[in-house]
């Protein structure tokens, strides 16, 4: 009896709670894993979440989420406190924005870079950063002197494979020569950490340095000890003016519009968006000019076929490390491949930590 | 030249009320503080404040939460206690929770679409085991081999975060999870079981209180707790009075270990349900300061765990309302100590002013 009286009450909570956001004005609710201040991941969310407020929508954000039972909790505040339309933007919230998604079908739920969508107001979206590594895999096998390029990378998901594998083809394709040295820190952000990977890697010959993680620690080791390196996520050259070549930056600004939108106009629909260099998602930084005109014109020429689809990232012939064939020669690698690939390309050095 | 001299005297009449009483003065001091750190930021102090304090308990959700968050902190000040009581520093109740963590979850795992009542029973108890064992190697090295159980304590908290990592990335990945960095999810069988729908707050809470209930009948009920307090006043009285030091120390550290394991086990088959790297924000650190602002008494903690855990979900609500910088959270931690501990000085040291006297130098 009197569990059933506390379950009345709580549903009619619940319900007050509902009816009095109905008529609130719309909102937009950001979920970050790192400190707005990081230059990198973070850094680039929050900038799309700017550029949803320059459009006119009110937005809010919760900085430093811990991915454990702490999301769940500030992922229902948002969707409570009136927020129509929510952006969890770290994998680790995939669970918990499903679990709320569920208790709360009229708010719409966005989560970057998951696979489940288990509720109909529940969309993903993520981008292709590995087009963005070809064009470094493309400058690294003409910068190279020592063909060692060395890779800081943090877990060994689809995502950071994919990731690999691209800059390393981009590479053989200019010097075949080319081998892949790669450093696992399984960690997204730890300057400290990233830092010591990038010296081991240099420590072992590597005269050129990229990341797949997000503080600009590697790159200021690069620019003290003299080798090039590249950005990640955001424009990050002015911590190594003279080392960077260029940077990816992750670009969700338009996206981020363009969802808030069609949220607010009830035009949203669920989906799982895959966006690259065309729609702008992917964008690269200025490319240093110390890399000289032709390369940069070369660079150039790259990134506008990447964009318009006239090359691919993968174009077979393309080989495992035992040297099977994994995309015949001519064809191009599909999504489906991408979105679960969990095997190095010929040239990469070492094994996937499984 | 002349220069004021300043003498500091022990004093040795402390009101017991005055003891537990300061506490509270150093939360108002706190709030205090806080109201004039949300002025510089340019906010409404008081508004700040409530959005702080008060909106994230006014509802039933909220309430559940605070003792979702207030239950880990609770279970390992409570063993930190023992610890402390006794002048054992124990400060790697993070890696006691996260071994316990790691073995809960091993069992929990071994057991995967295993139904049955005794499945979550056996988890638990692997837990705390887990924990408690992982506290005995800096209890053992300190009793045996003359270690300070300060340095391996800490350093034993990364030994556990790297076998977690290697665990969740390697052999206990989920197979169908595309290499991320985490287990399946438990089955329900090794969940703890809801109290209420739609809230979150778990079955756990009962051992919470279980444990209290039993740490404050050997704190002062048994010759146990006995032993330790006196410890705590003089190791040499205790050694005179023929207590067996060692093996108190190792029940000591073993007490606080499986509080701390439980603390994981509770995480990871309560609102987590999974393994994963983010197991635990840093709840074991957290806890030393949940066990000092309880004075190390059992009652007293349950209190600290809900006031430090409201400050956690406070920067939130305060972060979505106000957009007030989520850091703020650890701000008022740090404030609540550091007026805690000021003014226990105070409490117990009195500053006498002993007038001008001409500098020689």
């Amino acid at each position: 009896m009197y569990k059933l009286f506390l379950r009345s009450l709580i549903s009619v909570l619940f319900f007050l709670g509902f009816s009095l956001n109905v008529n609130a004005e719309f909102k937009v609710g950001f979920v970050y894993v790192g400190p707005t201040g990081d230059h990198g991941w973070t850094y680039q969310h929050d900038e799309g979440r700017k550029a949803v407020e320059a459009a006119g929508i009110k937005t809010t954000y919760v900085e430093s989420v811990p991915e454990g039972a702490d999301a769940e909790r500030v992922i229902r505040q948002l969707a409570q406190s009136g927020h129509d339309l929510i952006f969890t933007t770290s994998f680790g919230y995939m669970d918990p924005t499903n679990k709320v998604a569920k208790d709360f079908p009229n708010v719409k739920f966005e989560h970057a870079t998951g696979y489940k969508r288990e509720h109909s107001n529940v969309a993903t979206y993520s981008a292709r950063f590995y087009e963005g590594r070809t064009l470094l895999g493309h400058m690294a096998g003409k910068m190279t002197k020592t063909n060692t390029i060395g890779y800081i990378a943090s877990f060994p998901i689809p995502e950071v494979i994919r990731g690999i594998n691209a800059m390393t083809l981009a590479a053989q394709k200019v010097n075949p020569d080319i081998k892949t040295k790669i450093v696992w820190v399984f960690t997204w952000y730890d300057p400290g950490k990233e830092s010591e990977a990038a010296q081991a890697l240099i420590d072992q010959g590597a005269d050129i340095i990229m990341q797949h993680t997000d503080s600009t620690a590697p790159v200021q080791v690069a620019e003290k000890a003299g080798v090039w390196s590249f950005g990640q996520a955001s424009d990050m050259q002015r911590f190594a003016p003279k080392s960077i070549l260029t940077s990816i930056i992750d670009d969700w600004a338009p996206y981020y519009v363009e969802r808030s939108i069609a949220a607010r106009d009830g035009t949203w629909k669920q989906q799982d968006t895959w966006h690259g260099l065309k729609e702008g998602m992917v964008a690269m930084a200025p490319y240093n000019s110390a890399m000289g005109d032709d390369l940069v014109k070369e660079v150039e020429q790259l990134q506008k076929d990447l964009a318009s689809g006239k090359v691919h990232s993968f174009t077979g012939p393309i080989y495992d490390q035992k040297g099977n064939i994994l995309v015949a020669e001519g064809a191009v690698a599909d999504d489906g491949m991408l979105a679960g690939m969990n095997v190095y390309v010929k040239g990469v050095e070492g094994d996937i930590p499984q | 030249m002349e220069v004021q001299l300043i003498k500091i005297e022990k004093r040795n009449d402390v009101s017991r009320s005055i003891y537990f009483l300061t506490p509270v003065l150093a939360i108002f001091l706190t709030l205090f503080g806080g109201g004039i750190i949300f002025f510089i930021l340019g906010f409404n102090p008081i508004e700040a404040l409530k959005f702080f304090f008060i909106t994230p308990i006014s509802d039933l959700y909220g309430l559940s939460e605070l003792l979702i968050k207030a239950t880990p902190l609770c279970l390992i000040a409570i063993g930190l206690s023992f610890c402390f009581k006794s002048n054992n520093w124990n400060i790697g109740a993070e890696g006691q929770l996260i071994f316990g963590g790691v073995v809960g979850g091993g069992v929990a795992l071994l057991f995967y679409n295993h139904d049955g009542f005794y499945v979550l029973p056996i988890i638990i108890l692997s837990g705390a085991i887990g924990g408690m064992l992982f506290a005995m190697i800096p209890a053992i090295l300190k009793t045996y081999f003359n270690t300070n159980e300060i340095l391996v304590s800490l350093m034993l908290v990364y030994v556990a975060k790297l076998l977690l990592d290697y665990l969740v990335v390697g052999p206990w990945s989920n197979p169908e999870g595309f290499n991320f960095p985490e287990t399946r999810q438990f089955s329900e069988s090794a969940r703890m079981p809801i109290l209420f729908d739609g809230l979150r707050i778990h079955a756990g809470i009962f051992i919470t209180l279980i444990t209290v209930f039993l740490s404050w009948l050997i704190l002062y009920k048994t010759y146990l707790g006995f032993q330790i307090k006196v410890s705590g006043f003089s190791l040499k009285t205790a050694k005179y009075a023929g207590f067996k030091g060692k093996t108190m120390i190792i029940i000591v550290f073993m007490i606080s270990g499986a509080c701390a394991g439980l603390a994981g086990v509770g995480e990871i088959t309560g609102p987590i349900g999974q393994l994963h790297r983010n197991i635990s924000p840093d709840y074991g650190f957290t806890a030393i300061i949940v066990a000092f602002l309880g004075r190390l008494n059992p009652v007293g903690i349950i209190f600290a765990s809900l006031i430090v855990a409201l400050t956690y979900l406070g920067a939130e609500t305060a972060q979505i309302f106000l957009q007030v910088p989520k850091y703020t959270g650890q701000v008022f931690q740090g404030m609540i100590l550091f007026f805690l501990l000021g003014s226990d000085y105070l409490l117990f040291f009195k500053i006498k002013f002993l007038g001008l006297k001409k500098n020689e130098l």
